[in-house]
């Protein structure tokens, strides 16, 4: 079978340019060993969206509605104003908390902070950047022109844009990065009741979602709460915080976990009882098509070698064409 | 009749039923914008979390610039492949770029969120160059700048600025070239635009090689609009038609048109995407729409006897400009589903534009028809034609 990657190489020498210029293929960047992110998992959630208000508070945005009373924040997907929502997935009788059937289950939506972002990949203006050491994705609204492309590629829809102002800005979760110079981490993970939202290195949180997989269902262990580890982002001293680890049954949870590869790597990464699809997280293949964006553009504009030549090669041919004045005047001489 | 005919001033009344129509829409569609500045482009548009894209990028700016092509695609056959006889259709079809293309970037300004950046695409403090949006902007700007220097001579020749004119002629193949380079790089990449979308194009439409498909669809119309331009300026100007370059021109058209279904199919099949278009869906209907219509041409006007006709050529060239311009809709807003929200958790979107996004598209259409008008009958454009009695 040819993948959509082998596919490519040919294609873009094939079809597109034909004296491409053997650029290599541009591989999805891998996420930073000293990224920070978080693990959501959905069977530590109790649906009380505590996360979802402190998220709220941290970045100052205003409730959202959807019902008529208009009394509480009710949001039905992430916005410009609301960037982490928990959503609930339903399924007949709803009896049983994390089955597929007859289930209910909970799911976190915010940004993934991608190893290989396409909103980074796709701004024209670099007001979406991903910083070196913590892989944060943030944005700069006194770049952002408001084109959008940062909304149309992400692959997760997260960023939005505030189509209700004339001075709309991009929204998006950039990790609470504007919190830590208090020593605080993310919000939502500081006031999550049960640890189902965890703040902490990646690999820390990877490790911690193996070793819960890696567990029997039902058989007791400690879960940590807010902040796993001591490891801080550079130039941060986190706040003392007492100790919050606790003792729960382990779920049931499929046997995946999602942010691992997807999309070459996610700094949030997810645990569930019920298969991802059908709690609204895409399947992705492990790789970004920022990836495969950039190498079209690479092979095809690569030290602007490509352009160049074809350049010389037109104006070599016009030189030859196209008239000067006087080469006209002489031109209408001769054939009058 | 001789091909190398000066072109010359039609002349003519400026005020006409037509003129007045266009310049009617035009104040609505001002109105409509002004509004936008005012108060957001949620004041006025569609456009919701799931569509940050409607109309005005689509149609105006990515079907909108396609429609330019005629100056480049023509250019490219007369000075390239140095087929000289094509001249009088140069100027024309360079005007119709021009318009088409300085709308086009107005069109990006109207759309965009936080205009009073857009310089930032210009600074090298901040100018991210992998961004395919990047190179589109900077790509177009060029262009434009380029197109007004290579149409100059004939503002200059109105107001008798001979040695300007002088000047300018000794390098214009340089601005022939690049008019030429450019929105060849431009108008591939506003396929690439598409690829960091990843599955969120639908697999008919999503391949990596939307720039060569962006490319020669492209190409094609611009033969297509000057099919589509130069039956229309006959008729409504009463002119002799300019069959003997028609004809042949149309045979081109055909020729890069088949090189796109070649590559079109191909990939389609290669990348075992052909299944969904036998799937019960939009897409699918939508795809088979499109193809329907490329193929159109072909029954049109693919004898040479057919491509004798003025009306044959003329419906030819419009069934390709509908063909590219719905692969160009398909693509950005038929095919495209932002992921979330696809199962039971979350909101489903849906767009569809708003009357005003509409009027706008409309008004934008309406400058351009209302330029074209004044232009041609005040300066030196169309090739001098015999006027029919
Ligand atoms: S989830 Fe979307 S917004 Fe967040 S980093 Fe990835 S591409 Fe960017
Ligand atoms: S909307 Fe702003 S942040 Fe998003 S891609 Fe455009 S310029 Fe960048
Ligand atoms: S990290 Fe901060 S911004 Fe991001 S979802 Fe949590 S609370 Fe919201």
């Amino acid at each position: 079978m040819v993948t959509r990657r082998d596919f490519l190489k040919g294609a873009v020498a094939a079809g597109v340019g034909s004296t491409a210029t053997g650029a290599a293929a541009r591989e999805t960047r891998k996420v930073p060993e000293t990224a920070v992110g978080l693990l959501y998992d959905a069977t530590l959630c109790v649906g009380c969206k505590a996360c979802v208000a402190a998220c709220k508070e941290a970045n100052g945005n205003p409730p959202e509605f959807s019902t008529k009373e208009q009394l509480w924040d009710t949001p039905l997907d992430t916005s410009a104003y609301t960037f982490n929502l928990i959503k609930v997935y339903q399924n007949g009788t709803m009896q049983t908390k994390d089955a597929e059937k007859d289930g209910y289950a909970f799911m976190k939506t915010s940004c993934m902070h991608c190893a290989d972002p396409s909103c980074v990949s796709a701004c024209p203006v670099s007001a979406m950047t991903k910083h070196p050491v913590t892989g944060i994705v943030s944005y700069d609204p006194d770049k952002c022109i408001g084109c959008r492309y940062c909304v149309f590629a992400c692959p997760f829809g997260i960023p939005k844009f505030q189509y209700d102002s004339p001075t709309g800005k991009i929204g998006k979760c950039e990790l609470c990065r504007h919190r830590y110079k208090e020593g605080r981490y993310s919000a939502c993970a500081e006031v999550c009741p049960t640890g189902a939202t965890l703040f902490g290195r990646t690999v820390d949180l990877l490790a911690e979602a193996k070793r819960r997989l890696s567990l029997q269902p039902g058989s007791v262990t400690t879960f940590p709460r807010g902040r796993l580890g001591e490891a801080a982002v550079p130039g941060v001293k986190w706040r003392e915080e007492p100790d919050q680890r606790y003792e729960a049954e382990v779920g049931r949870y499929v046997p995946h976990i999602y942010g691992e590869r997807e999309y070459g790597g996610t700094q949030v990464l997810k645990l569930s009882g019920v298969p991802f699809e059908k709690v609204g997280m895409p399947k992705l293949p492990p790789y970004s098509s920022a990836a495969t964006s950039e190498t079209i553009q690479h092979t095809l504009y690569g030290g602007l070698i490509m352009p160049i030549a074809v350049l010389g090669l037109l104006t070599w041919r016009a030189k030859r064409t196209v008239p000067t004045e006087e080469e006209a005047e002489k031109n209408e001489g001769e054939s009058a | 009749m001789n091909a190398h005919l000066k072109p010359a001033p039609v002349g003519g009344p400026l005020l006409n039923a037509v003129t007045l129509t266009a310049g009617v829409l035009v104040a609505v569609m001002l109105a409509i914008v002004a509004i936008r500045f005012i108060y957001g482009l949620g004041a006025v548009t569609h456009l919701n979390d799931g569509y940050p894209w409607g109309i005005w990028i689509a149609v105006d700016v990515v079907i909108g610039s396609a429609f330019a092509c005629g100056g480049f695609s023509v250019a490219l056959l007369v000075y390239i492949f140095n087929r000289g006889e094509y001249h009088p259709l140069v100027r024309p079809a360079l005007l119709a770029s021009l318009f088409g293309y300085t709308l086009a970037g107005v069109a990006v300004i109207i759309d965009l969120g936080r205009w009073w950046n857009v310089w930032n695409i210009f600074n090298p403090w901040t100018v991210n160059v992998h961004s395919v949006m990047f190179e589109v902007a900077i790509c177009i700007t060029a262009y434009i700048i380029v197109m007004w220097l290579e149409f100059a001579p004939t503002f200059f020749e109105k107001f008798g600025l001979t040695e300007a004119k002088r000047r300018l002629s000794k390098v214009m193949f340089l601005l022939v070239a690049l008019g030429i380079l450019l929105p060849m790089m431009h108008q591939s990449s506003l396929g690439t635009l598409l690829v960091v979308a990843g599955e969120q194009i639908h697999p008919l439409w999503q391949t990596p090689l939307l720039p060569a498909l962006y490319l020669l669809t492209a190409i094609a119309m611009g033969y297509a609009v000057v099919l589509f331009e130069s039956c229309l300026a006959s008729a409504g100007y009463r002119r002799s038609i300019e069959l003997h370059l028609l004809t042949p021109l149309a045979k081109v058209m055909l020729g890069v048109l088949l090189a796109y279904l070649i590559v079109r199919v191909g990939d389609v099949l290669v990348r075992g995407a052909l299944p969904l278009a036998f799937s019960l869906s939009l897409e699918a209907f939508f795809f088979w729409l499109e193809m329907a219509l490329f193929l159109l041409p072909f029954f049109l006007i693919g004898t040479e006897e057919q491509r004798r006709h003025p009306a044959r050529l003329f419906l030819g060239g419009i069934a390709l400009l509908l063909a590219a311009s719905l692969l160009r809709l398909n693509s950005f807003l038929i095919a495209y589903q932002t992921v979330i929200g696809v199962d039971t958790v979350g909101v489903n979107y849906r767009y569809f534009p708003s009357l005003a996004e509409i009027m706008v598209t409309v008004g934008m259409f309406a400058i351009e028809v209302l330029g074209y008008i004044i232009i041609t009958r005040r300066f030196p454009v169309l090739p001098r034609g015999e006027v029919h009695a």
